[in-house]
């Protein structure tokens, strides 16, 4: 019967429509790669990147701030240019140039925006904006770049630039992406999360040709932007940029605390470099330009460079054997009976001795001190001795990291017992005499001139310390400013123990060791000098030390001042410490023949022409970890700038 | 003479509302397809595809009506003469229609198009009823089935020429109709037949097609009763499996020498669309991923991203039902398919009905139609089959398809009132 062929055909029909249900199925419930490939295709993530924060001294000057700038963003697919040759003529780029440029982009994505050119500014930009209307697939996306009106303080600030891929892939939280700005050393870096502020990540539905077609959802899984915070520094720009001009031609540094809170004035890293220089396009060049200087001004020489204290350090000395009660200060000793030389009378009391510096005295004040116990074996006495001066030295942050705000702060070294005793090979195998160099601060002391700053801070404090830092708030003075930069760090030694200390500092400026254009009037200026030794390393000059504060009472100002290779302390640092105390303290420089006579120095050291490498002569392999020791140290900024051999110094 | 009113009980009301539903589901689809969030399209836009296929709507229920009150004699009457006039409109159509997409096929009237293609379905539609209604009239007789033949293919040849293959394959469906009017069986079974080698010759290489068929034809021989071992019955079958070796053999041939590139292309991507996802893919894949995005419930009504922003090509038109799978899910495209298949099993069981033969073999022509349009155009979007651009019938945009779906239907719901008038007599 023909007719039950219906039954055929309706049967056929189901079996399609069930076929079809049964792939529905499939698509549309079980397999949800396909949902995953829509949002993919359909909605884009718009990432809102807020302002950074700006950056400011304490009084409220502006040190850095942002200037707009364009990106240039290509979609190669859109790409339409009538004459390549005049595009990239007036693009200032050449033709391989914009070959490499389109086929890096086409690799990524014909149908995306890939970057073309990165900070055009707003002049470059107008020039060419009107242009770009007759080249299509070109998009400009405004952005911002690090501007540093003040010029200085390069080193403190950091720059910002573009994620490396070490730190890309080394994030806790994923928050940077490939191409994102982010700070680098400096305050940039240490700040940067309060200073980048929150991206905010706004879902947009979008075409298949990645035209917008309004917010997802409304808007409802969509975040805001957050500004980054303004940072305001406790730096007093004009005295930075003042002691920036003192040490033109000089290696070294100049840092100024403010003794009561911490905070730093100045901070000046010499030779420095104008921060502008790491904010533009030509960054890269630029930084290879920094890094090829033989006087290495990328290193932040308040914080990365380690010298030996010299004469500086007889102050802790002094303060410690009193509090120890191995010293009073109407206590003399004469020059006989110390391997030491000297170039005062000798026969001075404590005053005297911190006065003229006398190094048989400090001699005999660390001998005293170390012997100053129960033990009759002298070794056994040393060791206990030790160990007694390193945990008193350590409370005035000696031999370790002060946590002031700037990434890469160096520990510096301050000896314990257990290191002389791995360096004479044994308990109780060395005595004072192996160790009396520290007694003026050579041997085996390192220490950066941030901390020698706080030393001096500490002693003008009578008493205590707050940790340096740079910064005074976020916003406005005093928020946002981390507690540990508020806690005072008591040394534990009297106040009655300072004050003939800080007699005998203000004598070495009046007339002591501190050269005599350096006591300016009204300054009142304390300070002790001290000689880094450097010229038996076989060069011609040690290295120039002074700390100080003023004015004697009430003290508001700290400094310390290193010059590498200028010789006497009582001199090249001196002078700089007395003359940016005295621009602090007055806000003017009177005191001209000595300003002039410091900005005409020149204490830098010639440079070694860097030698063309010889070919290696082929030897017998030994020792294959040496070739490597060789290569490595070219920027490490650790290794101590003075000598190794610990002897004589003193002024 | 309420009776006899056209507009109340002789007509079969629930084919009527099928109809309905999916012409009102399509348009919203299709407003859906083309909605913008943004400036928040009105449905009634007259700039858009909705506002656009609104009018169809509407011009579609006039025609309705015309149907509906013109004598149903007139289609018996006329079918030759429909078919010639279409067979003509054809002809011109290759010489003064527009050229639309490299086809051929379209005449500009002002602002909207006609594609003759279209309505040639319902001409040889009729014109297969008319000529299969003459009495003695039978399918198992070659000069019968070369004259049937030759209605079929006359216009499948103009379509082929005017460059719409899509169309032309349409007319593959009236097999559906023949079969059950006593085509013999075997020749539809070929057809499967070599529809399936085909696909599988595309898939697999031949040698193991060989050996699949080898082992076919030898556990048939083992499993008949020993008497029908005949040698003539061997000789037969040995004559088969080497008639589906040559045709995958053909088919390579075929496939590589004779299809056009865009058609091969459209062949290769239903065996794997991941050849060239962003070229010959593109359609399938992006159809796949709006519907599949879906999920079980949808996104919901104009929350579908991938169709409305240009994802899916042809969003409104072909791939129409893309809206439905991302907008209302497995359980929206169900609905649909039901809706369809209701349609469908309704046709029939009228079709059935019918007193006159013209009136049942055209009832099958309508759903056969109307069945291979669904089953090409889903299967497409569903990767089932290869991107043949036919309409969604009722579904998607465009009057002409609108218009000849509808007067395809009406017809034979006119015809068929005409019976439920005559058994209320």
């Amino acid at each position: 019967m023909l007719e039950n062929r219906k039954w055929v055909i309706i049967g056929v029909f189901c079996l399609v429509g069930l076929t079809f249900l049964a792939r529905l199925f499939y698509l549309q419930v079980l397999d949800d790669t396909y949902s995953l490939g829509a949002s993919k295709n359909s909605i884009k993530r718009v990432v809102e990147v807020p302002y950074r924060g700006q950056i400011y001294d304490r009084n409220n000057e502006l040190l850095v701030y942002n200037t707009p700038v364009y990106d240039l963003y290509v979609t190669p697919k859109q790409v339409r240019i009538p004459d390549t040759t005049a595009f990239c003529q007036m693009m200032a780029i050449t033709r391989s140039d914009f070959d490499s440029i389109m086929g890096l982009a086409k690799n990524y994505s014909s149908l995306k925006p890939s970057l073309f050119m990165r900070q055009l500014s707003k002049e470059d930009f107008a020039r060419i904006q009107d242009a770009l209307v007759d080249y299509r697939g070109f998009e400009p996306v405004i952005s911002a770049m690090r501007t540093y009106p003040a010029h200085t303080m390069a080193n403190a600030l950091g720059y910002v630039s573009e994620i490396s891929r070490k730190k890309l892939d080394n994030q806790d939280i994923p928050y940077y992406r490939q191409g994102d700005y982010v700070g680098h050393n400096g305050l940039e870096e240490q700040y940067e999360e309060q200073l980048r502020g929150k991206r905010g990540v706004k879902f947009m539905m979008q075409n298949v040709r990645g035209v917008n077609k309004g917010s997802w959802k409304n808007g409802a899984f969509d975040t805001l932007a957050l500004a980054g915070q303004n940072l305001i520094t406790s730096i007093d720009v004009e005295v930075q940029r003042y002691a920036d001009s003192l040490m033109v031609n000089k290696v070294g540094s100049v840092v100024a605390l403010e003794p009561e809170t911490g905070e730093i004035l100045v901070s000046v890293s010499a030779p420095t470099y104008d921060p502008n220089l790491l904010s533009s396009r030509s960054f890269s060049k630029n930084y290879r330009a920094l890094i090829k200087n033989p006087y290495k001004p990328l290193i932040n020489r308040p914080i990365m460079a380690s010298y030996r204290p010299g004469s500086t350090f007889k102050l802790i000395q002094a303060l410690i054997a009193q509090q120890d009660g191995s010293l009073h200060p109407s206590m003399v000793y004469g020059h006989g009976g110390s391997p030491m030389r000297c170039h005062c009378h000798g026969g001075q009391n404590l005053r005297g001795a911190v006065q003229y510096s006398c190094n048989p005295y400090f001699y005999n004040v660390f001998r005293k001190f170390i012997y100053h116990n129960g033990e009759t074996n002298t070794f056994k006495a040393s060791a206990v001795g030790m160990r007694k001066w390193h945990d008193m030295v350590e409370k005035f942050g000696i031999g370790q990291r002060l946590g002031i705000d700037l990434p890469s702060e160096l520990k510096g070294n301050l000896p314990t017992v257990d290191d002389y005793d791995k360096m004479y090979r044994g308990q109780y195998r060395w005595k004072f005499s192996n160790v009396y160099s520290l007694s003026i601060g050579e041997g085996e002391l390192l220490i950066s001139p941030i901390k020698l700053a706080n030393l001096a801070a500490t002693i003008a404090n009578r008493g205590y310390y707050i940790t340096p830092h740079y910064i005074k708030g976020f916003g406005k003075p005093g928020v946002g400013v981390p507690a540990e930069y508020r806690q005072r760090h008591e040394t534990d030694i009297d106040r009655q123990y300072y004050l003939p200390v800080i007699e005998g500092m203000r004598g070495a400026v009046v007339h002591g060791t501190v050269t005599p254009l350096a006591n300016i009037a009204g300054v009142e200026l304390c300070g002790k000098t001290g000689t880094s030794q450097n010229a038996k390393r076989g060069h011609k000059f040690d290295h120039s030390i002074f700390i100080g504060f003023a004015p004697m009472n009430n003290p508001k100002i700290a400094v310390a001042v290193f010059v590498e290779n200028a010789g006497w302390g009582g001199d090249a640092a001196a002078s700089v410490a007395a003359l940016v105390a005295e621009r602090y303290l007055k806000r003017k420089t009177e005191a001209t023949r000595l300003d002039q006579k410091v900005k005409a120095a020149n204490y830098l050291p010639p440079v070694v022409p860097v030698k063309p490498k010889e070919p290696v002569p082929i030897r017998p392999r030994k020792d294959s970890s040496r070739k490597d020791s060789v290569l490595k140290p070219l920027m490490t900024g650790i290794k101590p700038k003075s000598v190794v051999v610990p002897g004589v110094s003193g002024n | 003479m309420a009776r006899n009113d056209p507009f109340s009980q002789n007509i079969d009301w629930l084919t009527l509302i099928l109809y309905l539903g999916c012409v009102l589901i399509g348009w919203l689809n299709v407003y859906a397809a083309v909605y913008s969030p943004e400036d928040h399209t009105s449905l009634f836009d007259m700039s858009t595809n909705a506002g656009k296929q609104m009018m169809w709507i509407g011009t579609t229920v006039l025609l309705i009506i015309c149907i509906l009150v013109i004598n149903h004699k007139f289609f018996d009457s006329f079918a030759y003469l429909f078919y010639a006039f279409m067979i003509v409109m054809l002809i011109l159509v290759l010489f003064l229609g527009s050229n639309i997409n490299g086809s051929r096929s379209w005449f500009k009237f002002g602002g909207f198009s006609i594609q003759p293609a279209e309505f040639a379905k319902v001409a040889t539609a009729l014109a297969l009823a008319k000529y299969l209604d003459v009495p003695g009239m039978n399918l198992t007789r070659q000069k019968d089935l070369l004259r049937i033949g030759g209605i079929i293919v006359l216009p499948c040849i103009l379509i082929l020429a005017s460059n719409e293959t899509g169309s032309t394959l349409v007319f593959a469906s009236f097999v559906i109709m023949l079969y059950r009017e006593g085509l013999p069986g075997w020749i539809p079974a070929v057809g499967i037949t070599v529809a399936a080698l085909f696909v599988l010759a595309l898939i697999f290489p031949m040698l193991y097609i060989a050996a699949g068929i080898v082992a076919l034809f030898a556990v048939v021989v083992l499993l008949m009763p020993r008497y029908n071992r005949t040698m003539s019955n061997l000789i037969s079958m040995g004559f088969i499996g080497v008639g589906m070796m040559v045709i995958v053999a053909g088919v390579d041939f075929f496939v590589n020498n004779v299809l056009q590139k865009h058609q091969r292309n459209r062949i290769k991507v239903l065996v794997d669309p991941t050849i060239d996802p962003l070229g010959v893919g593109w359609n399938v894949t992006q159809a796949k991923i709006a519907i599949g995005s879906g999920r079980l419930q949808g996104k919901g009504f104009l929350e579908g991203t991938q169709t409305k922003f240009d994802f899916v090509p042809e969003q409104s038109t072909d791939f129409i039902f893309c809206t439905v799978g991302e907008e209302h899910g497995f359980i929206g495209s169900m609905v649909v398919i039901a809706l369809f298949l209701g349609l469908l099993t309704r046709i029939i069981i009228l079709a059935e009905k019918q007193r006159s033969k013209f009136a049942r073999v055209y009832g099958y022509c309508v759903a056969g139609i109307i069945f291979f349009h669904v089953m090409v155009n889903i299967g497409m979007t569903i990767g089932l089959m290869p991107v043949i651009g036919i309409p969604l019938p009722f579904f998607s945009y465009g009057g002409s398809s609108l218009w000849s779906f509808s007067i395809l239907l009406f017809i034979f719901l006119k015809l068929d009132s005409r019976r439920t008038a005559l058994m209320r007599r």
